[in-house]
Protein backbone atom coordinates (compact mmCIF):
# COMPACT_ATOMS: atom_id res chain seq x y z
CA UNK A 1 0.00 0.00 0.00
CA UNK A 2 2.66 2.42 1.07
CA UNK A 3 4.71 1.53 -1.95
CA UNK A 4 1.78 2.17 -4.30
CA UNK A 5 1.22 5.52 -2.67
CA UNK A 6 4.81 6.43 -3.31
CA UNK A 7 4.78 5.24 -6.88
CA UNK A 8 1.74 7.30 -7.78
CA UNK A 9 1.47 10.21 -5.37
CA UNK A 10 -1.72 11.52 -6.88
CA UNK A 11 -0.06 12.87 -10.00
CA UNK A 12 -2.13 13.72 -13.07
CA UNK A 13 -1.69 11.39 -16.08
CA UNK A 14 1.43 11.76 -18.22
CA UNK A 15 -0.19 13.43 -21.22
CA UNK A 16 -1.63 16.10 -18.96
CA UNK A 17 1.70 16.68 -17.19
CA UNK A 18 3.65 16.84 -20.43
CA UNK A 19 1.22 19.35 -21.89
CA UNK A 20 1.44 21.51 -18.79
CA UNK A 21 5.24 21.41 -18.79
CA UNK A 22 5.26 22.41 -22.45
CA UNK A 23 2.95 25.29 -21.55
CA UNK A 24 5.57 26.34 -18.95
CA UNK A 25 3.24 25.64 -16.04
CA UNK A 26 5.48 26.16 -13.02
CA UNK A 27 3.13 24.44 -10.59
CA UNK A 28 3.30 21.26 -12.66
CA UNK A 29 7.09 21.40 -12.70
CA UNK A 30 7.23 22.00 -8.93
CA UNK A 31 4.90 19.04 -8.41
CA UNK A 32 7.21 16.72 -10.33
CA UNK A 33 10.34 18.03 -8.65
CA UNK A 34 8.75 17.49 -5.24
CA UNK A 35 7.39 14.06 -6.09
CA UNK A 36 10.40 12.51 -7.77
CA UNK A 37 13.53 14.22 -6.43
CA UNK A 38 13.68 11.95 -3.37
CA UNK A 39 13.88 8.76 -5.39
CA UNK A 40 16.09 10.33 -8.05
CA UNK A 41 18.53 11.59 -5.49
CA UNK A 42 18.78 8.16 -3.84
CA UNK A 43 19.50 6.61 -7.20
CA UNK A 44 22.05 9.27 -8.10
CA UNK A 45 24.02 8.41 -4.98
CA UNK A 46 24.44 4.88 -6.26
CA UNK A 47 26.52 6.17 -9.15
CA UNK A 48 28.62 8.99 -7.76
CA UNK A 49 31.06 9.43 -4.91
CA UNK A 50 29.61 12.22 -2.80
CA UNK A 51 26.34 13.83 -1.77
CA UNK A 52 27.46 17.01 -3.50
CA UNK A 53 27.95 15.18 -6.78
CA UNK A 54 24.55 13.53 -6.39
CA UNK A 55 22.92 16.91 -5.80
CA UNK A 56 24.53 18.25 -8.97
CA UNK A 57 23.44 15.22 -10.97
CA UNK A 58 19.90 15.80 -9.75
CA UNK A 59 20.08 19.46 -10.71
CA UNK A 60 21.47 18.66 -14.16
CA UNK A 61 18.78 16.04 -14.65
CA UNK A 62 15.95 18.46 -14.05
CA UNK A 63 17.57 21.04 -16.31
CA UNK A 64 17.80 18.38 -19.03
CA UNK A 65 14.12 17.59 -18.47
CA UNK A 66 13.23 21.25 -19.02
CA UNK A 67 15.29 21.37 -22.20
CA UNK A 68 14.10 18.04 -23.50
CA UNK A 69 10.39 18.02 -22.68
CA UNK A 70 9.39 19.35 -26.11
CA UNK A 71 11.14 16.38 -27.68
CA UNK A 72 9.62 13.78 -25.31
CA UNK A 73 7.85 11.22 -27.49
CA UNK A 74 5.97 9.25 -24.88
CA UNK A 75 7.56 5.93 -25.79
CA UNK A 76 8.04 5.26 -22.08
CA UNK A 77 6.27 6.76 -19.11
CA UNK A 78 7.36 10.29 -18.21
CA UNK A 79 8.84 9.04 -14.96
CA UNK A 80 10.89 6.35 -16.66
CA UNK A 81 12.12 8.94 -19.14
CA UNK A 82 13.24 11.25 -16.31
CA UNK A 83 14.93 8.34 -14.53
CA UNK A 84 16.78 7.43 -17.71
CA UNK A 85 18.06 10.99 -18.01
CA UNK A 86 19.26 10.77 -14.42
CA UNK A 87 21.00 7.45 -15.01
CA UNK A 88 22.79 8.77 -18.08
CA UNK A 89 23.82 11.97 -16.32
CA UNK A 90 24.96 10.08 -13.24
CA UNK A 91 26.89 7.51 -15.26
CA UNK A 92 28.86 10.19 -17.09
CA UNK A 93 29.61 11.84 -13.81
CA UNK A 94 30.50 8.56 -12.09
CA UNK A 95 32.86 7.62 -14.90
CA UNK A 96 34.54 11.01 -14.64
CA UNK A 97 35.00 10.55 -10.91
CA UNK A 98 36.44 7.10 -11.47
CA UNK A 99 33.65 5.70 -9.37
CA UNK A 100 32.18 3.42 -12.00
CA UNK A 101 33.49 2.01 -15.21
CA UNK A 102 31.47 2.52 -18.37
CA UNK A 103 28.19 0.89 -18.62
CA UNK A 104 28.66 -2.68 -19.68
CA UNK A 105 29.77 -3.06 -16.07
CA UNK A 106 26.24 -3.20 -14.69
CA UNK A 107 26.03 -6.81 -15.82
CA UNK A 108 26.77 -9.41 -13.15
CA UNK A 109 30.37 -10.58 -12.77
CA UNK A 110 31.74 -13.81 -11.28
CA UNK A 111 31.34 -12.74 -7.68
CA UNK A 112 27.61 -12.21 -8.22
CA UNK A 113 27.11 -15.92 -8.81
CA UNK A 114 27.53 -18.83 -6.40
CA UNK A 115 25.75 -19.48 -3.10
CA UNK A 116 24.11 -16.48 -1.46
CA UNK A 117 23.83 -18.25 1.89
CA UNK A 118 26.97 -19.50 3.62
CA UNK A 119 27.30 -23.21 2.65
CA UNK A 120 28.29 -23.94 6.27
CA UNK A 121 24.71 -23.27 7.23
CA UNK A 122 23.74 -26.53 5.51
CA UNK A 123 24.61 -30.17 6.26
CA UNK A 124 27.47 -31.62 4.23
CA UNK A 125 27.23 -34.10 1.42
CA UNK A 126 27.19 -37.61 2.80
CA UNK A 127 24.91 -36.66 5.65
CA UNK A 128 21.47 -38.22 5.55
CA UNK A 129 19.98 -34.73 5.34
CA UNK A 130 22.67 -33.24 3.12
CA UNK A 131 21.78 -29.77 1.88
CA UNK A 132 19.30 -29.11 4.70
CA UNK A 133 19.73 -26.43 7.36
CA UNK A 134 22.08 -27.37 10.18
CA UNK A 135 20.06 -24.98 12.28
CA UNK A 136 17.07 -23.01 11.09
CA UNK A 137 17.55 -19.27 10.74
CA UNK A 138 16.75 -17.65 14.09
CA UNK A 139 13.34 -16.13 14.51
CA UNK A 140 13.19 -12.34 14.01
CA UNK A 141 11.10 -9.91 16.03
CA UNK A 142 7.82 -9.14 14.31
CA UNK A 143 7.84 -6.12 11.99
CA UNK A 144 5.24 -4.54 14.27
CA UNK A 145 7.75 -4.13 17.05
CA UNK A 146 7.97 -0.48 16.25
CA UNK A 147 10.56 0.34 18.89
CA UNK A 148 13.11 -1.35 16.68
CA UNK A 149 12.09 0.02 13.35
CA UNK A 150 14.24 3.16 13.25
CA UNK A 151 17.34 1.14 14.00
CA UNK A 152 16.31 -1.61 11.62
CA UNK A 153 15.95 0.92 8.83
CA UNK A 154 19.34 2.43 9.62
CA UNK A 155 20.83 -1.06 9.45
CA UNK A 156 19.22 -1.68 6.08
CA UNK A 157 20.44 1.67 4.74
CA UNK A 158 23.99 0.81 5.84
CA UNK A 159 23.74 -2.67 4.31
CA UNK A 160 22.63 -1.23 0.96
CA UNK A 161 25.43 1.34 1.05
CA UNK A 162 27.97 -1.48 1.45
CA UNK A 163 26.80 -3.41 -1.61
CA UNK A 164 28.82 -3.37 -4.84
CA UNK A 165 27.54 -0.61 -7.17
CA UNK A 166 25.65 -2.82 -9.60
CA UNK A 167 23.82 -4.64 -6.80
CA UNK A 168 23.03 -1.41 -5.00
CA UNK A 169 21.64 0.23 -8.13
CA UNK A 170 19.33 -2.68 -8.87
CA UNK A 171 18.04 -3.18 -5.31
CA UNK A 172 17.48 0.57 -5.00
CA UNK A 173 15.29 0.64 -8.07
CA UNK A 174 13.47 -2.63 -7.48
CA UNK A 175 12.95 -2.77 -3.72
CA UNK A 176 13.41 0.77 -2.44
CA UNK A 177 11.68 2.60 -5.30
CA UNK A 178 9.37 -0.27 -6.21
CA UNK A 179 10.00 -0.41 -9.96
CA UNK A 180 9.06 -3.56 -11.86
CA UNK A 181 11.73 -5.61 -13.60
CA UNK A 182 10.44 -4.39 -16.96
CA UNK A 183 10.77 -0.74 -15.91
CA UNK A 184 14.27 -1.35 -14.59
CA UNK A 185 15.16 -2.98 -17.90
CA UNK A 186 14.12 0.25 -19.62
CA UNK A 187 15.90 2.52 -17.16
CA UNK A 188 19.19 0.64 -16.94
CA UNK A 189 19.17 -1.31 -20.18
CA UNK A 190 19.83 -4.43 -18.10
CA UNK A 191 18.09 -7.71 -18.90
CA UNK A 192 15.53 -9.08 -16.47
CA UNK A 193 17.66 -12.20 -15.96
CA UNK A 194 20.78 -10.17 -15.11
CA UNK A 195 18.79 -7.95 -12.78
CA UNK A 196 17.55 -11.00 -10.95
CA UNK A 197 21.07 -12.30 -10.33
CA UNK A 198 22.06 -8.95 -8.81
CA UNK A 199 18.83 -8.45 -6.90
CA UNK A 200 18.95 -11.95 -5.45
CA UNK A 201 22.46 -11.49 -4.12
CA UNK A 202 21.72 -7.99 -2.84
CA UNK A 203 18.63 -9.13 -0.94
CA UNK A 204 20.48 -12.08 0.56
CA UNK A 205 23.21 -9.76 1.80
CA UNK A 206 20.81 -7.28 3.32
CA UNK A 207 18.92 -10.14 4.99
CA UNK A 208 22.19 -11.55 6.35
CA UNK A 209 23.04 -8.15 7.78
CA UNK A 210 19.67 -7.95 9.52
CA UNK A 211 20.17 -11.46 10.84
CA UNK A 212 23.47 -10.43 12.40
CA UNK A 213 21.86 -7.30 13.79
CA UNK A 214 18.91 -9.13 15.36
CA UNK A 215 21.24 -11.75 16.83
CA UNK A 216 23.30 -8.99 18.46
CA UNK A 217 20.19 -7.29 19.83
CA UNK A 218 19.00 -10.61 21.17
CA UNK A 219 22.35 -11.40 22.82
CA UNK A 220 22.34 -7.97 24.46
CA UNK A 221 18.85 -8.47 25.78
CA UNK A 222 19.67 -11.91 27.18
CA UNK A 223 22.91 -10.55 28.65
CA UNK A 224 21.02 -7.68 30.26
CA UNK A 225 18.52 -10.06 31.77
CA UNK A 226 21.28 -12.25 33.19
CA UNK A 227 22.86 -9.26 34.93
CA UNK A 228 19.64 -7.91 36.41
CA UNK B 1 11.22 -35.09 -10.25
CA UNK B 2 13.33 -34.79 -7.12
CA UNK B 3 12.78 -32.85 -3.94
CA UNK B 4 14.56 -29.56 -3.42
CA UNK B 5 17.22 -29.28 -0.75
CA UNK B 6 17.25 -26.18 1.46
CA UNK B 7 20.48 -24.91 -0.10
CA UNK B 8 18.78 -25.03 -3.52
CA UNK B 9 15.59 -23.47 -2.19
CA UNK B 10 17.33 -20.33 -0.92
CA UNK B 11 18.73 -19.65 -4.39
CA UNK B 12 15.28 -19.71 -6.01
CA UNK B 13 13.61 -17.22 -3.69
CA UNK B 14 13.97 -14.15 -5.91
CA UNK B 15 12.84 -15.95 -9.04
CA UNK B 16 9.86 -17.28 -7.08
CA UNK B 17 8.90 -13.81 -5.82
CA UNK B 18 9.20 -12.51 -9.41
CA UNK B 19 6.87 -15.27 -10.58
CA UNK B 20 9.63 -16.43 -12.91
CA UNK B 21 9.90 -20.13 -12.00
CA UNK B 22 8.60 -22.68 -14.50
CA UNK B 23 5.52 -24.54 -13.27
CA UNK B 24 7.40 -27.68 -12.27
CA UNK B 25 10.06 -25.85 -10.27
CA UNK B 26 7.45 -23.65 -8.67
CA UNK B 27 5.60 -26.77 -7.59
CA UNK B 28 8.73 -28.17 -5.98
CA UNK B 29 9.41 -24.81 -4.34
CA UNK B 30 5.95 -24.62 -2.82
CA UNK B 31 6.08 -28.27 -1.69
CA UNK B 32 9.36 -27.56 0.01
CA UNK B 33 8.25 -24.45 1.85
CA UNK B 34 5.16 -26.27 3.06
CA UNK B 35 7.32 -28.99 4.58
CA UNK B 36 10.33 -27.03 5.86
CA UNK B 37 10.03 -24.52 8.69
CA UNK B 38 13.58 -23.25 8.17
CA UNK B 39 12.94 -22.31 4.55
CA UNK B 40 9.52 -20.92 5.37
CA UNK B 41 11.29 -18.63 7.81
CA UNK B 42 14.00 -17.74 5.31
CA UNK B 43 11.44 -16.78 2.66
CA UNK B 44 9.58 -14.72 5.22
CA UNK B 45 12.76 -12.91 6.24
CA UNK B 46 13.49 -12.05 2.62
CA UNK B 47 9.97 -10.63 2.38
CA UNK B 48 10.50 -8.68 5.60
CA UNK B 49 13.77 -7.36 4.17
CA UNK B 50 12.11 -6.13 0.97
CA UNK B 51 9.29 -4.58 3.00
CA UNK B 52 11.78 -2.65 5.09
CA UNK B 53 13.58 -1.55 1.94
CA UNK B 54 10.26 -0.35 0.52
CA UNK B 55 9.51 1.73 3.61
CA UNK B 56 12.67 3.82 3.68
CA UNK B 57 11.79 7.52 3.74
CA UNK B 58 12.68 9.41 0.55
CA UNK B 59 15.56 11.81 0.69
CA UNK B 60 14.77 15.46 0.27
CA UNK B 61 16.23 18.17 -1.84
CA UNK B 62 17.59 21.37 -0.32
CA UNK B 63 15.32 24.44 -0.50
CA UNK B 64 18.08 26.28 -2.31
CA UNK B 65 18.39 23.65 -5.02
CA UNK B 66 14.63 23.56 -5.41
CA UNK B 67 14.42 27.34 -5.75
CA UNK B 68 17.18 27.47 -8.32
CA UNK B 69 15.39 24.84 -10.41
CA UNK B 70 12.12 26.71 -10.29
CA UNK B 71 14.05 29.86 -11.32
CA UNK B 72 15.55 27.98 -14.24
CA UNK B 73 12.10 26.82 -15.24
CA UNK B 74 10.69 30.36 -15.05
CA UNK B 75 13.52 31.74 -17.16
CA UNK B 76 13.26 29.02 -19.74
CA UNK B 77 12.49 30.70 -23.05
CA UNK B 78 10.90 29.14 -26.02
Amino acid sequence: MEREARRAPGLPPDHDLVERLRDRDEAAFALLVDSWSGGLSRLARSFVATNESAAEVLQDTWLAVIKGIDAFEGRSSLKTWVYRILVNTAKRRGVREGRIVPMSSLAPIDEDYGPTVDPDRFLDAGHEWAGHWREFPALWPSPEQAALSGEVRAEVVAAVADLPDRQRIVITLRDVEGYTSEEVREILDLSVANQRVLLHRARARVRARLETYFAAVDAERVGGEAVS
Amino acid sequence: MSDLECNEFVELVTAFLDGALDAETEGRFVDHVAACDGCDRYLDQIRQTTQTLGSLPPESMSDEARESLLDAFRNWKR
